[in-house]
């Protein structure tokens, strides 16, 4: 299996979210950069598990700028074989999938996986826009996926429930919870890492269909109002009266 | 401007998303001049009801490839009604059809997508809509360039509002091909109040010690017509169903009132949930961080705080509201 495994770069779960000049721009001030959860924990995990079953390759892909390579780097300390990061500085769902989908396209994977949404813009967009410029199938919140040779078993959230779909490779996929336990990098995979082949590669031309005009934090919550613990019914009183919700 | 919703379903029952996805199709159109055309699957039940919302139009899908959830098949669909009835905005809810169909018809008719809507489009300045980023930590007013405009509108933030109109019903043929997923199995929860769409939800965490004494919780949805949720470790734990676990990576949920049953409220807990209109906090530490994101607390143990409310509840006769 040839397996290529998209990858986000995003803060911290834990960052402090603000913003500068004018809340035009994130405040990356003290800011710590991981792989977006579902990209790693998931997507990428389940792209090795399926590797070491069946052999093949797994390359991360990322579509962002030089500084975006110590994020890529731990990837690769995961188990990745080799990165891919397209020299583009992604701005737009629509023009990071056009750029994926160009380099994707010449090397012919059996599936491409995604995680089911960055934990910054949560889009949940550049997986399925991928799968519909490259011409394949979509699966979206995949929590489960077996492969055998090229026959996919996916297990998929709808609303309401779940799926079972079976599907031939190639195709594409965006990961959430189930799909595999979130590993470690151990000492070995750090070094590695360190010499893994990291390629660029010079990005296309494309327009953004959409652009961040400003950011907006919302309101401060005002003080918590205490009820004292025994008499929990003036909390209901509270609750239909001045919050008016029951 | 015209208007195409994707009104989606669940277990083909239009779902209540849908209706918030036309009306707000329909506020925008009445601003802004133009029809409301909904598009449904040929199994869609309860169409009728999109009128209410101010459907001006609705067209169901003559195609059975479309009893299960078919995203790629469903995108075309809705890039051929958009092409059929001249629209440049089409309008889906961003729940997890939408998730799945908007992308792909993004990349279709290359169009510009704003998923996770909060509020309706700005004009004033080209197009502009207001999405929710940062698991609900912040705001993104993002404009859109592309001559297509499609908006995924995040559940239960947007008020429905009827604005009745007399909408027909009509067949609607396109070659739609054959779809490449191979649905083999459905697995539906039994749940009467599915998480995402309830308006109140009771949630409990690793305070209340053990799966055996979540009765008190069950009762106390029951008693106020809510929901039950959950934090992670106690879905990690499997004390609950993980279709109950709430936060950063399990369900972001948005409903009128939260309660928050022994639950500490980590940061990644609360990007799943700070977006509820009223949080109640209960825990026996009044340093817990949870207390500064909550409109209203009680320090106390669960245990004993719980079947007091549950008591008080029953007396104020909630549960028949
Ligand atoms: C990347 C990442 C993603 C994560 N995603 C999520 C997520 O999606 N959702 C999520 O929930 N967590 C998530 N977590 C975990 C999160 O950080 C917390 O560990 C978790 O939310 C804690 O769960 P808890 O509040 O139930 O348990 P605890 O933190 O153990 O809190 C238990 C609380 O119960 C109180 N308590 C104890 N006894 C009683 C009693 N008798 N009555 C009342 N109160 C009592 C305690 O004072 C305490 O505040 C994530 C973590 C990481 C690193
Ligand atoms: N700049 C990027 N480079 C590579 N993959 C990306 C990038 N942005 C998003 N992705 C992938 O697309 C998924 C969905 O992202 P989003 O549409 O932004 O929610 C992520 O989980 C990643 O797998």
């Amino acid at each position: 299996m040839k397996i290529l495994v998209c990858i986000s770069k995003v803060p911290d779960t834990t960052a402090k979210i603000a913003f500068t000049e004018n809340n035009t721009k994130f405040d990356t001030n003290g800011v710590q950069f991981i792989v977006n959860p579902y990209d790693e924990w998931y997507a990428l995990v389940r792209g090795l598990e399926i590797k070491e079953a069946q052999g093949g390759s797994v390359t991360v892909l990322n579509v962002g700028g030089a500084e975006n390579d110590p994020t890529i780097r731990k990837a690769l300390a995961i188990g990745a074989d080799d990165a891919v990061r397209i020299n583009f500085e992604a701005k737009d769902a629509l023009a990071t999938a056009t750029q994926i989908a160009e380099f994707a396209k010449a090397e012919n994977y059996d599936m491409v996986l995604f995680g089911k949404e960055t934990i910054d813009y949560n889009g949940s967009q550049v997986g399925g826009m991928v799968a519909a410029l490259l011409d394949q199938p979509f699966i979206s919140n995949a929590s489960k996926l077996e492969m055998d040779g090229n026959k996919g078993k996916v297990e998929r959230d709808i609303q309401g429930g779940k799926e079972v779909i079976e599907v031939e490779a190639p195709f594409v996929l965006s990961a959430a919870k189930g799909m595999a336990e979130a590993r470690i990098p151990n000492m070995r995979g750090i070094m590695a890492a360190r010499t893994k082949p990291l390629k660029v590669v010079e990005a296309s031309a494309s327009a953004d269909a959409t652009e961040v005009v400003s950011y907006e934090l919302p309101p401060a919550k005002g003080d918590v109002k205490l009820v004292d613990a025994d008499n929990p019914a003036e909390l209901l009183e509270l609750l239909r009266n001045e919050a008016k919700i029951i | 401007m015209n208007v195409i919703v994707y009104a989606n379903t669940n277990q083909n029952k239009v779902h209540k998303s849908a209706f918030e996805a036309t009306s707000y199709a329909s506020q925008f159109a009445s601003k802004h001049g133009g029809k409301v055309t909904a598009l449904a699957t040929a199994e869609a039940e309860g169409l009728e009801e999109l009128g209410k919302y101010g459907a001006d139009k609705v067209l169901q899908i003559n195609d059975s490839k479309l009893a299960d959830f078919k995203p790629e098949l469903i995108a075309k669909a809705l890039k051929a009604a958009a092409e059929a009835e001249q629209a440049e905005v089409v309008v889906l809810s961003h729940d997890l059809s939408g998730k799945s169909v908007a992308p792909i018809l993004a990349a279709l008719t290359k169009g510009g997508l704003v998923s996770g809507a909060v509020d309706l489009p700005n004009t004033d300045d080209g197009f502009v809509v207001k999405k929710a980023v940062f698991s609900g930590k912040a705001f993104a007013h993002t404009k859109i360039n592309a001559e297509m405009k499609i908006i995924s509108v995040m559940p239960n933030s947007i008020e429905k509002k009827e604005n009745s109109k007399e909408s027909n019903i009509e067949s609607f043929d396109a070659a739609l091909g054959d779809s490449r997923l191979n649905v083999v199995e459905q697995k539906m929860e039994s749940t009467d109040l599915p998480l995402t769409e309830a308006d109140k939800v009771v949630s409990a965490g690793r305070g209340l010690k053990g799966p055996e004494n979540w009765e008190i919780i069950e009762e106390l949805a029951k008693e106020l017509g809510a929901a039950t949720a959950c934090s992670r470790p106690v879905s990690d734990m499997d004390w609950r169903p993980h279709h109950e676990h709430v936060g950063q990576t399990g369900v972001a949920i948005r409903p009128n009132l939260y309660i928050a049953i022994g639950i500490s409220g980590a940061i990644q807990h609360l990007a799943g949930v700070n977006q509820s209109k009223v949080i109640v906090v209960i825990n026996t530490d009044p340093e817990a961080p949870f207390f500064k994101s909550a409109d209203y607390g009680i320090v106390g143990d669960a245990f004993d705080v719980v079947p007091k409310l549950i008591e008080a509840a029953k007396e104020m006769n909630l549960a028949s509201n």
